[in-house]
């Protein structure tokens, strides 16, 4: 309780700096926009449908890249735990990759798929499957072995001990790893549509931008961190809150 | 047979004190001359010549050496030995977790190649699953039998029953004490069904009054059952508790030392005078294998 006061105390003061210095008019509000300027623009992009369209598009194509990402990953990861020349070779490699900023990605996909959703699509995939490879290949291996023992001397083998046994074991870790791929999915996208994609939030930013208008920049900014938050608070806090009540580890925070 | 003692050939066993009798590894056929009649045709569960060789930075270590066993169906057999002597991985052999370097495990005169769900073992660690409720861990053996649903809820209530943990079907592992853990993990083991059930120390971790609790609900259920179980522990007194049959297995590389037989009428207390007698003549053969074991520790420290 006392955590909320304080952050309501915190953005209270951060929106009435925001008025009174955009009062004081040092810069044209072109340039420095006050909050009521950027919740009107808020409200216009969602009337004209500009930002739902924006949204529809950068959440269709996050999806698609995102649910590639996971498939490929959850994949290699396994092929990784499982092969100890996979390891030593490709697991190197994916770290190092893991360095390279996913935008990098953007000029030789443009080369590949030209300006196309494809083009998209590999500069998303390629920002977060990393993640979930070495977050797939660490859970299994770090699963006590004991699990799949179990799982055997119980009577499960194949396909049943991987899919009741073994991949739920190596679940916690999977899912630090499917978390940070979608946020490294979603810099990737806004990062992409900004440069080259026609439609969705990066480009909507890109426009405020080209038209002068700071007041939409930040209103599409405020979009991107809005959905950013809503997935990441909806979708993984629920899934990490849930999977740490079973396995009865420490709550975080 | 009926004397208070029970007394083979060896001059060893006439000072006997206890419901015991001992004899030297594989002189006797325990089976046969035990209960006579209960005990004819084949083993439920026989070892013959059983070795396993590990190979550990190129130099091979013989951890089992040749292990001949046989247990009736129905007994309840306890193995004691130092730590280190193989008598869990021997258990991995029965449950056919890991195969043995030579000789054979027979199920019912068959031979073991894989985990079979005739014989469950319960392992130390106990390896329940944090991601399932107590009741769908109890059911984990039946899905994979393809158990109907209905069917596997009644079995899991009724094993969860029997080990008094009904009202925690929808708990969480975590949530569970050490006590609790252990009787999901029988729970579990029970609900396949199995005719032999292997315990690797199951209650080494417990405190002693829960020990002794789990002692009269094992020694309950498997009376209730009729299931053949072969038992692992370090603690003798245990060991003299529980078992039908007794054996002690060398320190590295294991063998079997010698086998004892307490004939101690049932439902015992692990502080009835007479199983404190069993234990500590127990005690005193597998004394030296364990100064054995601390002497190789010692000089692997130093």
């Amino acid at each position: 309780m006392k955590s909320v006061g304080r952050q309501v105390t915190f953005y209270a003061m951060a929106i009435g700096a925001w008025v009174l210095v955009a009062q004081l008019h040092i810069w044209p509000p072109y340039l420095f926009p006050p909050p009521q300027g950027v919740l009107e623009s808020l409200w216009a992009g969602f009337v004209d449908h500009s930002f739902w369209i924006a949204i529809a598009v950068s959440m269709r194509r996050i999806a698609a890249g995102y649910a590639l990402s996971v498939a490929i990953g959850v994949l290699l990861g396994l092929l990784m735990a499982n092969s100890e020349f996979l390891e030593q070779t490709l697991g190197g490699l994916l770290v190092s990759l893991q360095s390279l900023p996913s935008i990098c990605w953007l000029p030789m996909a443009i080369l590949w798929f030209g300006l196309s959703e494809k083009a998209i699509l590999f500069v998303v995939v390629m920002g977060s499957v990393l993640s979930v490879t070495i977050s797939m290949e660490t859970g299994r291996k770090q699963t006590p072995k004991i699990y799949a023992m179990a799982g055997r001397n119980l009577g499960a083998r194949g396909l049943k001990l991987f899919l009741f046994v073994l991949f739920p074991a190596s679940l916690p870790f999977l899912l630090t790893g499917l978390k940070q791929g979608w946020a490294f999915a979603w810099r990737s996208l806004i990062a992409g549509e900004m440069i080259f994609v026609s439609l969705g939030l990066g480009q909507l930013l890109m426009m405020g931008r080209d038209l002068n208008d700071m007041s939409q920049v930040l209103a599409v900014m405020i979009l991107i961190i809005a959905i950013g938050y809503i997935v990441d608070g909806l979708v993984f806090r629920t899934l990490e809150r849930r999977l740490q009540y079973r396995w009865g580890l420490s709550p975080a925070r | 047979m009926t004397t208070l003692l029970q007394r083979f050939g060896s001059a060893r066993d006439a000072f006997t004190p206890s419901r015991l009798t001992a004899w030297p590894a594989s002189a006797v056929n325990p089976a046969s001359s035990m209960r006579s009649g209960a005990a004819a045709g084949t083993p439920k569960v026989a070892l013959e010549d059983i070795s396993l060789e590990y190979r550990t930075n190129g130099s091979p270590l013989l951890a089992l050496d040749r292990i001949n066993l046989q247990v009736r169906t129905g007994e309840f057999l306890c193995i004691v030995g130092p730590s280190g002597c193989g008598k869990s991985t021997l258990l991995h052999l029965i449950a056919g977790l890991q195969q043995p370097t030579s000789g054979e495990v027979l199920i019912d005169g068959e031979p073991v190649t894989a985990p079979g769900t005739d014989r469950i073992l319960i392992f130390q660690e106990l390896g329940l699953f944090p991601w399932l409720t107590v009741g769908d861990n109890v059911e984990f053996g039946l899905k994979l039998k393809n158990t109907a649903k209905a069917e596997r809820k009644k079995k899991a209530e009724y094993y969860l029953r029997l080990v008094q943990l009904s009202q925690f079907a929808d708990s969480y592992i975590h949530e569970l004490s050490g006590g609790m853990r252990q009787r999901v993990a029988l729970a579990r083991a029970l609900a396949t069904e199995p005719d032999v059930l292997l315990m690797d120390e199951p209650f080494a971790a417990l405190d002693a009054q829960t020990r002794d609790l789990l002692h009269d609900e094992l020694e309950r259920i498997w009376a209730q059952t009729g299931r053949t179980i072969i038992f692992v522990t370090h603690n003798v007194r245990e060991a003299a508790r529980l078992g039908d049959r007794v054996a002690v297995f060398t320190f590295r590389p294991g063998r079997i030392k010698r086998e004892f037989l307490v004939t101690e009428p049932r439902p015992r207390q692990i502080e009835d005078p007479a199983v404190s007698r069993c234990a500590k003549e127990i005690l005193e053969d597998l004394r030296e294998e364990i100064n054995k074991s601390l002497e190789q520790e010692y000089r692997i420290s130093s």
